[in-house]
């Protein structure tokens, strides 16, 4: 069996001197990090830090130009992923790697290489059991793209634990997901931390890490700058990370008097929701954060006010105008955009390069692309909005960051309304509070911010009133400023919640 | 980027050695001599006057669906139909001519006439494969492969049935049409400057608008990702279509001009293949309309060269379709190889490491 079984056997993890560079970018530079068995490691940095580098080194997916990684003493060669796993080591990724259109208990035993027909019935008993013990319900039976991220990543963790996995690795593992799930996986890698695992946790989020790890790193700049235990000061994390101390923009509604938006009695449903007659009065520059764990109906409540998915009742006037049943381009037209929260798979076309990214996102005038004119267009949006990259980059060329400063540089102007999913989902600090504070600016020249997020700090920090959503039910529109997390928290998991009714509009 | 280019370079050419001396172990392994077999090739398509003319004449065809093929290709579809498509234009074609050529109407417009019925009927059978794919869920590879069968079955209906010649139907086609009615010819020549002019506008026209206008941005946004591009604002169903209709407006176009300026007849294998070829030279070029013309050129020229292989060395005329497949697959493959190459030796620029 190419596998080890299970073996209750500690492990200590230990790198040397690790370099690794990817032509002149030097992504990690001689990071030294010793790591004993039964804690939870927190590896904290901004984007581009190196810390992803540093755990696909780690983890067998590029090898480190110089340095070694020693287990339990041992200098180890790891080639591959499933090299990897042979020693104990388990990398959770951002994004999971995972086979949607699967069952998810094939999608539990592919990978583990036993004979020509795998023994699914001691797989499914396993991952049962695996389960309960960390308290995740996953119905083996389901189809793996009905899962949410959570879900999936929970999928993932007993898998790396089914097949051995002493060291498990996760790539930040809280981008998302929801506030109950964060709560489930926390309890889950403690309990592992108990069990005597060792536990990477990679993050640019200062409050997870504080919050969890029994020990952090930090990364800038591909160094390993400083170490820290608790209990943690978070302005010294903070100007460990960015070398200096940061700050963000004070809260400050910019709502007009104008009507933006009005929605009268909506009901949406797609095979799982009902949204019931929903009426809501949206006025100009105001920003409005929808809260609830993934799936609740906040995506399908932002995708049906852009006209992406048909309403089943009720009215939406978008400036004056009934706009009920129409298509996405005839809300475009009438000043409303939608921003995915998977950027490259609906809000960017890899291949294509920057410029013809600002160009296609303009009404074309004449039969012909002025070029010229399409490259100091993009070259100007690049320099307002701060974007690491040339006219001629191909998106799929820029970090996570640029690429979401792209996808926002591409809005056109004016705009009414802007529906954003996840606008800052995986991005660290300063590019959160960069790109806020573009999309302030957009408020203060009129615009109507509906977003929906996961992270309930950005909810708190940014709206001006906030709908819960709860199994398709919504809370009156909340205001911002006399709510705390834990309020918001409690009623996203549809507790303590003042009796979740249809929304009454202000 | 020099340095990017000069890498290309080296693929590519490595591409092509590995090619030549892969059909050169075929030749050597069917008992031919393959560096005759290489020089009988060459002076099969250049050594005469002749020989050129007719690679001239298959070069036309060839570039009126690779330019078709290149438009599906952008906007992400594999048009495997094209070659149905231009079986549906040599019919329609062939039908405006039949029904057109006792009426006293004047020739050169029937002419005409027949070959804007050819890139009807080509653009009708795409706009049929766009439609079940578009509306029906059907994926035009399917499609496409499917309605060649059926245009297949149908020429050969037509040959033996309603158009058959008096007497018996034969393979050899359907009655010739009288000489008014075939396209006009370059003096003491088969070949025809009109079917040479619009194969050659045909191919600079996909070039500028794949490349120049907003047209071919947006269809290309649709290929790379039809929701992105929808959330940018483009119609995108309707884009799909279009691709669909001007891949077989062109691949008509060729099946029009094989009738009335080639074989002046329908013929149950009309198509010879050029679709299914174009297809191999819009893969071959990545993209590049600007590469399409050569790259046909260069097909065209094995394609006449190889007749004289089985006169010679009793080698069936397919083996240009040897070396061509394996042309396009060891491209690919070389392309695949380079794109690993850059990947481990040489990151992109802008590349930051995901944190």
């Amino acid at each position: 069996m190419p596998f080890p079984p299970f073996r209750k056997r500690l492990m200590n993890v230990d790198l040397r001197d690790i370099h690794k560079s990817f032509g002149l970018v030097r992504a990690n530079i001689g990071i030294n990090l010793t790591i004993p068995a039964g804690t939870i490691q927190g590896i904290l940095g901004e984007n581009g830090a190196g810390k992803s580098t540093l755990m696909k080194v780690l983890s067998g997916f590029i090898r480190a130009d110089r340095g070694d990684i020693l287990l339990d003493g041992r200098p180890v060669q790891i080639h591959s992923p499933a090299d990897a796993i042979r020693h104990g080591l388990g990398m959770l990724h951002q994004d999971p790697l995972d086979f949607p259109p699967l069952r998810i208990l094939d999608d539990f035993v592919l990978g583990r290489q036993g004979g020509l027909f795998p023994d699914r019935a001691a797989a499914l008993r396993e991952l049962r059991q695996l389960a309960s013990q960390f308290g995740f319900a996953i119905d083996p039976e389901a189809y793996v793209d009905s899962l949410t991220v959570g879900e999936r990543q929970q999928l993932e963790i007993v898998r790396l634990i089914w097949w051995g996995a002493r060291v498990l690795i996760f790539d930040e593992p809280t981008t998302g997901i929801s506030a109950a799930q964060k709560e489930k996986l926390f309890a889950a890698l403690r309990l592992m931390a108990a069990q005597g695992k060792t536990i990477l946790f990679v993050s640019h989020k200062l409050e997870d890490v504080e919050g969890l790890c029994h020990r952090t790193a930090v990364l800038r700049q591909g160094y390993l700058v400083g170490e820290a235990q608790p209990p943690y000061e978070t302005s010294r994390l903070v100007e460990m990370m960015f070398g200096k101390a940061i700050e963000v923009e004070a809260r400050n509604p910019c709502r007009g008097n104008d009507s933006t938006l009005t929605l009268k009695d909506l009901s949406v449903e797609d095979y799982r929701l009902k949204i019931r007659g929903l009426t809501l009065e949206v006025p100009s520059g105001e920003v409005i954060g929808l809260a609830g764990m993934e799936g609740s109906g906040q995506g399908l409540f932002l995708r049906s006010v852009a006209g992406l998915v048909r309403t089943v009742g009720g009215r939406i006037v978008l400036r004056g105008k009934d706009m009920t049943g129409r298509s996405y381009h005839a809300f475009k037209r009438q000043g409303a955009a939608f921003l995915p929260a998977a950027r490259l798979e609906e809000g960017l076309a890899t291949g294509l390069d920057l410029t013809e990214h600002f160009v296609l996102a303009e009404e074309p005038r004449g039969f012909f692309v002025n070029w010229q004119e399409g490259r100091r267009r993009a070259q100007r949006r690049i320099d307002d909005f701060n974007i690491h990259g040339k006219p001629s980059s191909r998106i799929e060329s820029l970090s996570g960051g640029n690429q979401q400063r792209a996808l926002l540089a591409l809005l056109r102007e004016p705009l009414t309304l802007l529906l954003l999913e996840h606008p800052t989902r995986g991005l660290d600090v300063e590019s959160t509070i960069y790109i806020w504070s573009k999309l302030r600016e957009r408020c203060r020249q009129g615009t109507s911010i509906v977003f929906v997020s996961s992270d309930l700090e950005e909810i708190l920090q940014y709206s001006d009133r906030v709908l819960v959503f709860f199994g398709g039910k919504v809370t009156a529109p909340l205001d911002a400023g006399g709510l705390t997390s834990e309020m918001l928290g409690q009623l996203i998991g549809g507790k303590a919640s003042p009796e979740p009714k249809p929304g009454v509009g202000a | 980027m020099r340095r990017g280019l000069w890498i290309h370079v080296v693929f590519q050419v490595g591409a092509l050695v590995l090619a030549l001396l892969l059909t050169t172990l075929i030749l050597v392994a069917v008992g031919a001599p393959p560096f005759e077999a290489y020089a009988s090739i060459l002076r099969g398509a250049f050594g005469s006057s002749s020989n050129l003319e007719r690679l001239l004449i298959s070069w036309s065809p060839l570039l009126l669906t690779s330019a078709g093929v290149l438009i599906t290709f952008s906007a992400g579809l594999w048009n495997i139909g094209v070659e149905g498509q231009m079986v549906l234009g040599a019919i329609f074609a062939t039908w405006m001519l039949r029904s057109l050529q006792d009426t006293g109407v004047a020739p050169g417009l029937i002419i005409a006439l027949g070959i804007l019925a050819g890139a009807v009927g080509g653009a009708l059978w795409a706009g049929l494969a766009g439609a079940l794919k578009t509306f029906g869920g059907v994926n035009e590879i399917f499609g496409g492969l499917g309605l060649n069968f059926v245009s297949t079955a149908l020429t050969i209906y037509l040959v033996f049935g309603p158009w058959k010649r008096p007497g018996t139907g034969s393979m050899s086609g359907t009655q010739p049409f009288e000489r008014a009615l075939w396209l006009p010819s370059f003096p003491e020549m088969q070949l025809s400057p009109w079917a040479l002019g619009l194969s050659i506008l045909a191919i600079l026209s996909v070039y500028l608008l794949l490349r120049g206008t907003h047209f071919g941005l947006r269809l290309k946004a649709v290929g790379r990702n039809m929701k992105a591009a929808f959330l940018m604002g483009v119609p995108t169903w309707q884009y799909t279509m279009f691709a669909f209709l001007l891949c077989g407006a062109l691949a008509g176009l060729a099946g029009a001009i094989q009738v009335t300026g080639v074989y002046h007849r329908l013929l149950p294998n009309i198509s010879n293949g050029y679709g299914f070829l174009g297809l191999l030279v819009a893969m071959l070029v990545n993209y590049q309309a600007i590469w399409a013309a050569p790259v046909a050129f260069f097909f065209a020229s094995l394609n006449t060269g190889s007749v004289q292989l089985q006169l010679l060395y009793q080698l069936d005329s397919s083996f240009s379709g040897v070396l061509q497949s394996f042309l396009v697959l060891l491209v690919l493959l070389g392309e695949g190889a380079r794109q690993r190459f850059l990947k481990t030796h040489w990151e992109l620029r802008w590349t930051r490491t995901p944190s």
